[in-house]
């Protein structure tokens, strides 16, 4: 089968030859603290990206293909009866399958094999967006005629919705360290609290959308939007009943991704495989707007409750944590989720006596799944709002208490992880308040609040003044570097290096470009590692036929954990090529193929050395490094409508090792802006189950009006287990901004909210029972402690009215 | 029925029916699939086009309403060069590279019409005015930052 492209391609696109941009790059050779050491090459696949040239995969034409739907249930739960084809619909014009059509397994491999394909008659619909049967046919009206004869015969079942009130445990942990009742009771103040965030979706703006193109050998080749070509090879494999190779999967140039499209992915491509050997031509199953929302994966919704136990001078002695999270109504990456929120819950903070317990249970929604971040962001904005609070309520400062707080060399983690290096919550914390000058313009926010109420406006409600009230809001976060625990070790990837026959130098990964800039920094490091030019650097397409097995493309894990093995391949190829030759490579290395053909470095991962983790018990390094980031969002809060505007950032993330400044400026940049949505307007409302805002329309995400100034600096500790000492960039900024605009909302307005997104509804809920007090500013019913602290208080939790009634506690199984 | 459309300088011809959208008789009827479908309601800006000097979602426009219009995608803006070494990017092309205005570049072509208009229309530097231009394109990778900046040095390269 042949792509045919059009418009017809006429040679790479190249940049013109003017000068370059003046005060944006740095020069070769020159060095700015935290930044890349030398002006870093454009971006490789940027041309084509910016011509329209790139071929995204409803871009790619195959003459004859058909167009693919997936029926779906309606029903949250339900068991299906039967599936009927109406009369007067010729059904030999299309393909109808359901699962009896379903070459091997019917299950989509991941973690748990819970999920179908498609429901069976007879089984039970988990979901209401639940794929029952998939159509085919030669055009779209056609398949919208079929579609509508085709219905669905079912009998209800009673469907759970609520996570505490579901019985189905996904996964559950509990990590512990020191005494936390020895802690609780050295306290001399303890503080309750409760936050809870909603679903997020992840909105690459390409849809989902996968090609599956029969092979002559009865396999199938898929194309398609995805982050992890091996991930839906293996599912493909398994469904389809194909070996290695009659199941490949090329990646199409990918619309973005932020986990959306790390296993969801794999479901899309059995579908259209399944359609595209029954009818054998083409299918294209290319989902809209509205199919994507209601149907794919969205961020987990989690309720933490932070029981915490302080000294007076800010210092923490116990932390008791319990987070639950709705995995919806199948199992996916929801144990490892679970894991890594857990892992991070109690924030970047030394505590000698913590316990955190954490369980994910079903639920008759669509199954959560991977957004950015992975669990940390929900738990953080926990950990860092729970933080504020006891500041607030030892009339200590934001910034003080984090100092006195955060991991420092030679801190242990509560899962018994000793911090030996690249520890840099310090730094991000102090760069960032020195940037944003946090300290000077808390206190100006303070002052004008204090006028404001000695005006005697005891509301800004009922003042006829100040209908604006700005605050500024810091927070800090830690961010585990790569997969979890001995998820490195099991996948043990591998990239290779090869020199070809033809002289040419070639990197072959399944590491995908989503926009962070794979193809340009892999690239960047086998050159410099072999002393070419970044131009005679090649990198493979994502074609598992090809490439080897690198592991997926999430986790922050491309520039850490595979560029690493690029770097090591590289080396293994120079030595190999120098020695038999006896030049230096960059000289050698053509005549070495001329003369003695191509040569192939495959890398295979190795452990980093002095890193261990034991999955039983939970105990040991659940990272290799973590990376750190501080974030001081300012915001104006309209009084009137509880508008929140987010007017300027200041962004300070820790990767280890700046490979391409603009590209990690770049994901600090948008991964801020993403939070900072989380934080305010990204909201899925649901009824019974179904996600009632699930078009473009009306689930919205912010605009280039809406996004504030954000100023990204980046910081280097390096981590020395990886040959560049790259720790990652991708997931840091998404854990950091929501608490910091959170902070800085209650800065503004006296207000605290509890739950994510910060909506005008919800301010203005806090701000109704809860009006700004003269100084300090803290809503009446709050958890503010004045004079004295006597030892141990316990604190309420939500001062808001409508605030719903706190968790009912922890039931299910428990380690 | 029959349209007549100039797009990107080369005058065509359709037999289409009425109601299809622009951006698939761009996108399928004359393969130029540079414009991007992202919602097909007008909410994300990923199939902008200039239609008669206006910025445009193509997934709006009914092709019996722009019989005799001009049309300009992002294939009409580099230069085409000779056939061996392919188009050179035009200004904002360059400045997007430069910048890092482009990651997974979906939002791309639709997002550099929009600044185009704005350049094409005068438009300045400053920082409100862009980001009111492009207010219609939604991009979820770069947080925009490097988007106006990219603009807004074109903007200034003009203003010299």
């Amino acid at each position: 089968m042949t792509i045919r492209t059009e418009p017809r391609r006429t040679g790479s696109p190249v940049a013109p030859q003017t000068g370059t941009p003046d005060a944006l790059l740095l020069h070769p050779g020159e060095v700015a603290p935290g930044r890349a050491r030398a002006r870093a090459p454009l971006r490789r696949e940027g041309p084509e990206k910016l011509t329209g040239e790139a071929k995204y995969a409803d871009d790619l034409v195959f003459p004859g293909a058909w167009f693919g739907a997936t029926v779906r249930s309606t029903e949250a739960h339900a068991r299906l009866v039967g599936i009927d084809l109406a009369d007067g619909f010729d059904w030999s014009t299309v393909v109808v399958a359901t699962a009896a059509d379903i070459p091997g397994e019917n299950i989509v491999s991941l973690i748990s094999d819970d999920q179908p394909v498609l429901v069976p008659v007879g089984g039970e619909i988990q979901h209401h967006a639940e794929p029952i049967a998939l159509i085919a046919a030669p055009d779209r009206e056609t398949l919208r005629a079929a579609r509508r004869g085709l219905t669905i015969r079912t009998e209800s079942l009673p469907p759970v919705f609520d996570p505490f009130a579901s019985d189905h445990v996904f996964a559950h942990y509990e990590i512990a360290s020191g005494d936390i009742d020895a802690g609780f009771a050295a306290a001399e103040l303890v503080l309750e609290g409760t936050y809870r965030v909603g679903h997020q979706e992840q909105l690459y703006i390409e849809n989902n959308a996968m090609i599956a193109v029969p092979r002559e050998d009865g396999g199938v080749t898929l194309h398609g939007s995805l982050q992890c070509p091996y991930y839906v090879h293996k599912a493909l494999k398994r469904a389809l009943a194909l070996d290695d190779v009659r199941a490949q999967v090329i990646q199409a140039e990918t619309g973005g991704g932020f986990g959306g499209k790390e296993e969801y992915p794999s479901i899309i491509a059995i579908h259209a495989a399944i359609l595209a050997l029954k009818c054998s031509k083409p299918v294209r199953m290319i989902y809209d707007r509205h199919e994507d929302i209601a149907a794919t994966t969205k961020r987990h919704p989690a309720i933490v409750t932070h029981r915490t136990g302080v000294k007076r001078d800010g210092t923490l002695v116990a932390q008791d944590i319990e987070v639950v999270m709705d995995g919806g109504a199948y199992c996916t990456l929801t144990p490892v989720v679970l894991s890594r929120g857990a892992i991070h819950a109690g924030g970047p903070y030394r505590c000698p006596n913590v316990r955190i317990r954490a369980r994910a249970t079903r639920t008759n929604t669509p199954p959560n799944g991977a957004f950015r971040g992975f669990g940390a962001p929900q738990t953080e904005f926990a950990a860092e709002t729970h933080l504020n609070r006891l500041a607030d309520a030892l009339a200590i400062g934001p910034l003080d208490i984090r100092r006195r707080n955060v991991y420092r060399v030679g801190d242990t983690t509560p899962t018994g992880q000793v911090l030996r290096e690249s520890v840099a919550g310090e730094e991000v914390l102090e760069r960032a308040a020195e940037a944003a000058e946090f300290e000077r313009l808390r206190e100006k926010t303070a002052r004008t609040r204090d006028d404001a109420a000695v005006d005697g406006s005891q509301s800004p409600l009922t003042s006829g003044k100040s209908r604006r009230a700005s605050g500024i809001g810091l927070a800090l976060a830690w961010h585990g570097a790569g997969f979890t625990g001995s998820g490195e070790v099991k996948l043990a990837s591998v990239a290779s290096v090869e020199l070809t026959a033809a002289g040419g130098i070639r990197i072959l990964t399944a590491s995908t470009e989503m926009g962070q800039g794979t193809k340009t920094i892999f690239p960047q490091l086998v050159a410099d590692t072999l002393g070419v030019p970044y131009e005679a650097v090649e990198i493979a397409p994502q074609d598992t036929a090809f490439v080897p097995d690198s592991g997926p493309t999430v986790a922050s894990r491309t520039a850490m954990v595979v560029g690493g093995l690029c770097i090591k391949a590289a080396e293994r190829l120079r030595d190999t090529v120098e020695s038999a030759t006896g030049r230096p490579f960059a000289e050698g290395y053509r005549d070495h193929a001329a003369k003695s053909g191509g040569v192939r470095i495959d890398q295979r991962f190795e452990p980093y050395p002095g890193i261990h983790f034991d999955d039983e018990t939970y105990r040991g390094d659940a990272y290799p490094a973590f990376g750190w980031a501080s974030c001081v969002a300012e915001v104006d809060v309209d009084l009137d409508t509880g508008e929140v505007a987010v007017t300027n950032v200041v962004a300070v993330d820790d990767v280890g090792r700046v490979i391409h400044q603009t590209l990690a400026e770049g994901q600090v940049e948008g991964g801020t802006l993403q939070a900072i949505g989380y934080a305010t307007i990204e909201e899925m409302k649901l009824r019974d189950g179904r996600y009632l805002n699930d078009r473009l329309a009306t689930y919205l995400i912010p605009t280039a009006l809406d996004a504030p100034r954000i100023t990204s600096i980046l910081v280097e500790a390096p981590f020395s287990g990886a040959p560049h000492g790259a720790k990652g960039v991708g997931e840091l900024p998404m854990d950091v901004g929501a608490p910091a605009v959170v902070a800085a909302i209650h800065d503004a307005t006296g207000a605290w909210i509890h739950e994510l997104p910060a909506t005008p509804e919800r301010i203005l809920a806090a701000l109704g029972v809860t009006a700004v007090a003269p100084s300090p500013t803290v809503p009446a019913g709050a958890d503010r402690v004045e004079g004295a602290i006597e030892a141990p208080i316990v604190e309420g939790t939500d001062p808001r009215p409508d605030a719903p009634t706190d968790p009912q506690p922890l039931r299910g199984p428990q380690k | 029925m029959n349209v007549r459309l100039l797009v990107n300088g080369s005058p065509v011809e359709l037999d289409v029916p009425g109601m299809r959208r622009l951006l698939d008789v761009l996108r399928e009827d004359l393969g130029l699939t540079g414009t991007k479908e992202g919602c097909g309601e007008g909410e994300c800006g990923a199939c902008s086009v200039i239609l008669d000097g206006q910025v445009v979602d193509a997934c709006l426009v009914p092709i019996s309403q722009v019989d005799g219009s001009t049309v300009r995608t992002v294939e009409g803006l580099a230069r085409r060069a000779p056939e061996r070494i392919g188009p050179t990017l035009d200004e904002l092309q360059a400045a997007f590279l430069e910048t890092g205005g482009a990651q997974c570049g979906i939002c791309t072509p639709g997002m550099l019409m929009a600044a185009r208009a704005w350049i094409d229309s005068d438009g300045g530097p400053d920082d409100a005015g862009i980001r009111e231009a492009i207010a219609g394109n939604l991009c979820r990778c770069t947080g925009y930052t490097k988007i106006v900046e990219a603009i807004a040095m074109v903007a200034r390269r003009d203003e010299r």
